[in-house]
């Protein structure tokens, strides 16, 4: 059978039982009478099940759950810091990006215990009591081999936040964190839609989708560093 | 219904065309191409914030400003400090690669006590405790000078805390490691009357005739002399090297002049001969600022004419001849002594006749000459009480003999050490404390520094590592490094002003480490009584930060204080001798053993070739601490191959031994052997054979043991007569 007829059998799957049977059947029929029908119906078992394992199963074992270590609310952190977003996710002196706040940033407002969060709390007494850096999971971390910075990104394209993190900022609970099993990344580097279908900007972050926004803003195509085009913007 | 073979290959036929209809194999082989590129075995430094520490290097003498750079609280590079008098942004190799020595495998993470020669973990406040009880019993027994105080340099508060230590417990037994600033100091304090270190203002030289000083390879502040003899070269300065071997500052100079070992004072004598029969010198400096000259030629310079020097340095007597006027007509002349990094003090009169050069074109105290830099003087403490024991411990004749009457100028001869311990039925020191050194591994002939070392019933080292000298110690009470201490460094061998710089700590101590000033003051205070009262500082920190008074927000602030308009003393107040003039001899100097070359351990005909240990700016060749991985990784090959050491011979005497280029062989010297690589070279004269300083570690550190030999194994020490001082340059030896 070819590809074509495979995808055709997919297409009409639910009119499999009058379609006209596929090449092979004839050939089987030849031998064997009454198996025609049989022959068919499994062949529809079989596409059947690996359809739903492809589509179903294999996105939930794909993906291990994770909680973050301290639940967060950032509606209410926002409503108490003065410069919105940059309070916490700010850019250094240097112009690198601090990205996720430091248990040091954390202590500023959170020496002891301030509210009746019983989060709070545990935060105060497993971290800051102990000194111990919060392991946050990091939804947006991109692979190794990707050099990216917030500041040409940011600062020198303008971009805002919510163009790549989404409405993340207007969250009162961090979503579960879901780690791909094979390669160790989040799942929405490739986008939590399995058929990595997005709607809205911040759906995927994959290679095509940094290339696809650099077409349209009309971004240099080649790398500042090295003059190369190509993979050297951002692979270097 | 009948399941058969058709059916269920009908199954899987299926079940292909559903898989590939679904995200599976598209998903998987796009996770997997992103697995495969970023292994996640691969460590993977995590990133933060980038910061700066402005600090010092302790890891020699030499006092550079390094920038620590650090990625939130984890040091991830070392570079030189710009703007930092000595170095100006450069740095060595060991000084560059000293992150590897905060984070690598062979600190010692916790005091240990050796039991029945096993190391167990001992409590800081057990070890202290154990310790001053047994220093009580020597000072009840009227046995208080029986300890002693090794240290890797006698200046800055540290090793001034020891010295005050000893000196309110009663023992005048502290040294300092050998080297050549030993020889150096004494040079200017017979000739000058001063105790000032010896300071090169190479860069405004014109004329740099160097008697082996490895000027790029480790000699002095490495530092320093790297960016000096750049400035030296960029202004169209000459540099002359004078040794047997092409080294790396040969190579590097305007002329090369092989030189039989050990005759570099004769030389330094035929050139003074020279200036002075053809009156080259510097008359004003001469005749009014000096005195002795027409004595001590009459009395030594006068046996050193061309020939005679020519016959025993092997240099023609023409090029001795051309040598001196040269230096002499040269506008800023300066020569230099001490081979290779310094490590061996060498013959006294030696640096004296080194010293007669420079003084005979009149470049003392003078721009591109060699100064007498004033040891830096903020230490003002307060006299401790001395208590009638310490008194008289301190009456005590030194155990090394330095000061005897026998050696009257020397202050620390420790290469003497481990003679006089194992040449007594009881060793003479009970307790010996060991910081910032490695003397089981940089003393020469180390089985005798081993044997001497294991007689002595306590031995405490403050090393951070497990080095030849923890591995052989008692306990171990391990300092934090350099990078996690405050420490004032004074002064820098071989810089020409006064200067102090300030080590910072930049990550918080890793491990149960403790400051050894610390450790000190701790000892002293649980020792009580005018020990503990003469410590009255709660901490080390508060007693650096009180010593240095108004200096300590700019050192904080810059790193260093320099006396920038500092130039030396005028001639006229310059020195402090009977005559207030420079003296080329005086009763002092003219009661000293005469010249004479040093002879070579070892009879000629057992041992028909000559060794001499040669440096390397990728190895350290004090061995304290070891050279990290990264310095091993960059070692030429034509030093180390795998852990072999090749030894450089002239293919004229390979030739003669039958030896061949990659060969083993075997080098056995007086005092031990060893299997080496044979290296052939036109860069090492007939006769003379060479091997490298600071390979051949044997201590726990999987980078550093096993490679190569190290050169104190092979070789021994030679007392100056002059001095005391180790005059040795080599040691006889053969190969087979």
């Amino acid at each position: 059978m070819t590809t074509e007829e495979q995808a055709n059998a997919a297409t009409v799957k639910d009119q499999h039982a009058t379609a006209p049977p596929p090449e092979t059947a004839p050939a089987a029929k030849a031998d064997d009478s009454g198996a025609g029908g049989p022959i068919i119906l499994f062949f529809i078992l079989g596409l059947a099940a690996s359809l739903i394992v492809g589509w179903v199963v294999f996105p939930k074992v794909l993906y291990s759950q994770k909680k973050q270590p301290i639940e967060f609310n950032h509606v209410l952190h926002n409503e108490l810091v003065e410069d919105g977003c940059e309070s916490c996710h700010f850019f250094r002196e240097d112009g690198s990006y601090s990205g996720v706040p430091t248990l040091d940033q954390c202590i500023e407002c959170h020496e002891e215990v301030n509210g009746e969060d019983p989060e709070e709390a545990r935060f105060v007494n497993e971290f800051v009591a102990n000194n111990r850096e919060v392991p946050w999971l990091i939804y947006s971390r991109q692979p190794q081999n990707v050099f990216f910075s917030h500041a040409a990104h940011v600062k020198m394209g303008e971009m805002d936040c919510v163009t790549c993190h989404g409405h993340i900022g207007e969250s009162e609970s961090l979503p579960i964190y879901k780690q791909n099993r094979i390669s160790g990344y989040s799942i929405d580097i490739w986008g939590r839609n399995i058929s990595g279908i997005k709607r809205n900007s911040w759906d995927r972050m994959k290679m095509d989708d940094c290339a696809d926004c650099h077409r349209q803003e009309g971004v240099n195509q080649n790398s500042v560093q090295t003059l190369r085009g190509g993979c050297f913007v951002c692979h270097h | 219904m009948k399941v058969d073979r058709r059916s269920f290959l009908a199954f899987i036929l299926g079940g292909a065309a559903g898989t590939a209809l679904s995200p599976l194999p598209w998903k998987v082989t796009d996770d997997i191409s992103i697995w495969s590129q970023n292994w996640p075995w691969i460590p993977v430094p995590p990133k933060g914030e980038i910061s700066r520490v402005r600090s010092a290097c302790t890891l020699c003498p030499g006092g550079c400003g390094i920038s620590v750079k650090k990625v939130d609280e984890r040091v991830i590079k070392i570079e030189g400090l710009e703007g930092h008098p000595i170095n100006d942004g450069g740095l060595c190799p060991l000084g560059n690669s000293a992150a590897q020595l905060l984070y690598g495998p062979s600190r010692i993470q916790t005091p240990l006590k050796k039991v029945n020669g096993r190391w167990q973990k001992i409590a800081w406040q057990d070890a202290i405790t154990e310790l001053a009880a047994q220093l009580r019993q020597l000072r009840a027994d009227g046995s208080a000078h029986t300890v002693g105080w090794v240290a890797g340099s006698d200046r800055g508060t540290v090793p001034e805390l020891f010295n005050r230590f000893l000196n309110v417990y009663g023992s005048p037994n502290f040294w300092r490691m050998p080297s050549i600033w030993d020889s150096y100091e004494l040079s200017i304090y017979l000739m000058q009357g001063t105790r000032s270190m010896a300071g090169f203002d190479i860069a405004n030289a014109d004329f740099v005739l160097s008697f082996g000083s490895g000027l790029i390879e480790g000699w002095g502040s490495p530092g320093y002399m790297f960016r000096a003899k750049s400035e030296l070269r960029e202004a169209g300065g000459r540099m002359d090297q004078i040794e047997p071997r092409l080294s790396k500052t040969a190579a590097k100079a305007d002329h090369w002049i092989s030189i039989n070992p050990g005759t570099e004072g004769a030389l330094a004598l035929g050139l003074a001969h020279v200036i002075i029969k053809e009156q080259r010198y510097n008359r004003n400096f001469v005749n009014g600022y000096s005195t002795g000259l027409a004595e001590r030629f009459q009395r030594v310079i006068d046996g050193f004419p061309p020939e005679i020097a020519s016959k025993m340095t092997g240099i023609s007597a023409g090029t001795i001849l051309t040598l001196a006027r040269d230096f002499a007509a040269a506008r800023r002349p300066l020569a230099i002594c001490g081979r290779g990094q310094g490590l061996l003090p060498g013959s006294l009169q030696t640096f004296l006749a080194v010293h007669t050069l420079n003084a005979l074109v009149g470049n003392i105290n003078q721009p591109g000459g060699v100064w007498a830099v004033p040891e830096p003087d903020y230490i003002q403490w307060p006299e401790p009480e001395i208590d009638a024991v310490a008194a008289r411990g301190l009456q005590q004749p030194r155990i090394d003999g330095a000061g005897t009457d026998r050696y009257p100028n020397a202050r620390y001869l420790l290469h003497r050490l481990p003679e006089v311990i194992n040449a007594s039925a009881e060793s003479p020191l009970q307790v010996l404390f060991i910081a910032d050194a490695n003397p089981t591994y940089s003393l020469p002939d180390t089985a005798a520094v081993e044997k001497a070392f294991e007689k002595i019933p306590t031995v405490v080292s403050f090393s951070s590592y497990m080095d030849e000298t923890s591995a052989l110690a008692d306990m171990v009470l391990p300092n934090h490094t350099f990078l996690e201490r405050y420490q004032d460094v004074a002064g820098a061998t071989g810089f020409p002003k006064p200067i102090i710089s300030l080590a910072q700590p930049a990550v918080e101590p890793r491990y149960n480490t403790r400051h050894v000033g610390d450790v000190v003051i701790q000892l002293a205070k649980e020792l009580g009584h005018t020990i503990g009262a003469a410590f009255e500082w709660d901490d080390y920190d508060s007693c650096l930060e009180e010593t240095l008074g108004d200096r300590w927000d700019g050192l904080i602030e810059n790193g260093y204080w320099v006396d920038e308009a500092f130039s030396g003393a005028q001639w006229a107040d310059a020195f402090e001798t009977d005559s207030a003039k420079f003296e080329f001899t005086n009763n002092d100097i003219s009661t000293l053993a005469a010249y004479e070359p040093v002879k070579a351990e070892g009879d000629e005909a057992g041992y028909p070739l000559l060794l001499v240990p040669y440096d390397s700016m990728r190895l350290n060749g004090d061995g304290q601490p070891g050279a990290p991985p990264f310095m091993i990784k960059a070692l030429e090959d034509t030093i180390l191959q795998g852990n072999d050491v090749l030894v450089e011979i002239n293919p004229a005497s390979a030739k003669q031994l039958g030896l061949s280029e990659g060969r083993f062989a075997t080098l056995a010297t007086p005092k031990g052997s060893a299997q080496v690589k044979i290296r052939l070279t036109q860069g090492i004269m007939p006769g003379v054979i060479a091997i490298p300083r600071g390979l051949g570690h044997t201590a726990d550190n999987r980078f550093l043991a096993g490679k190569g030999v190290n050169y104190n194994q092979l070789s021994g020490p030679i007392d100056d007569p002059a001095s005391g001082h180790n005059a040795a340059w080599g040691i006889r030896a053969k190969l087979s």
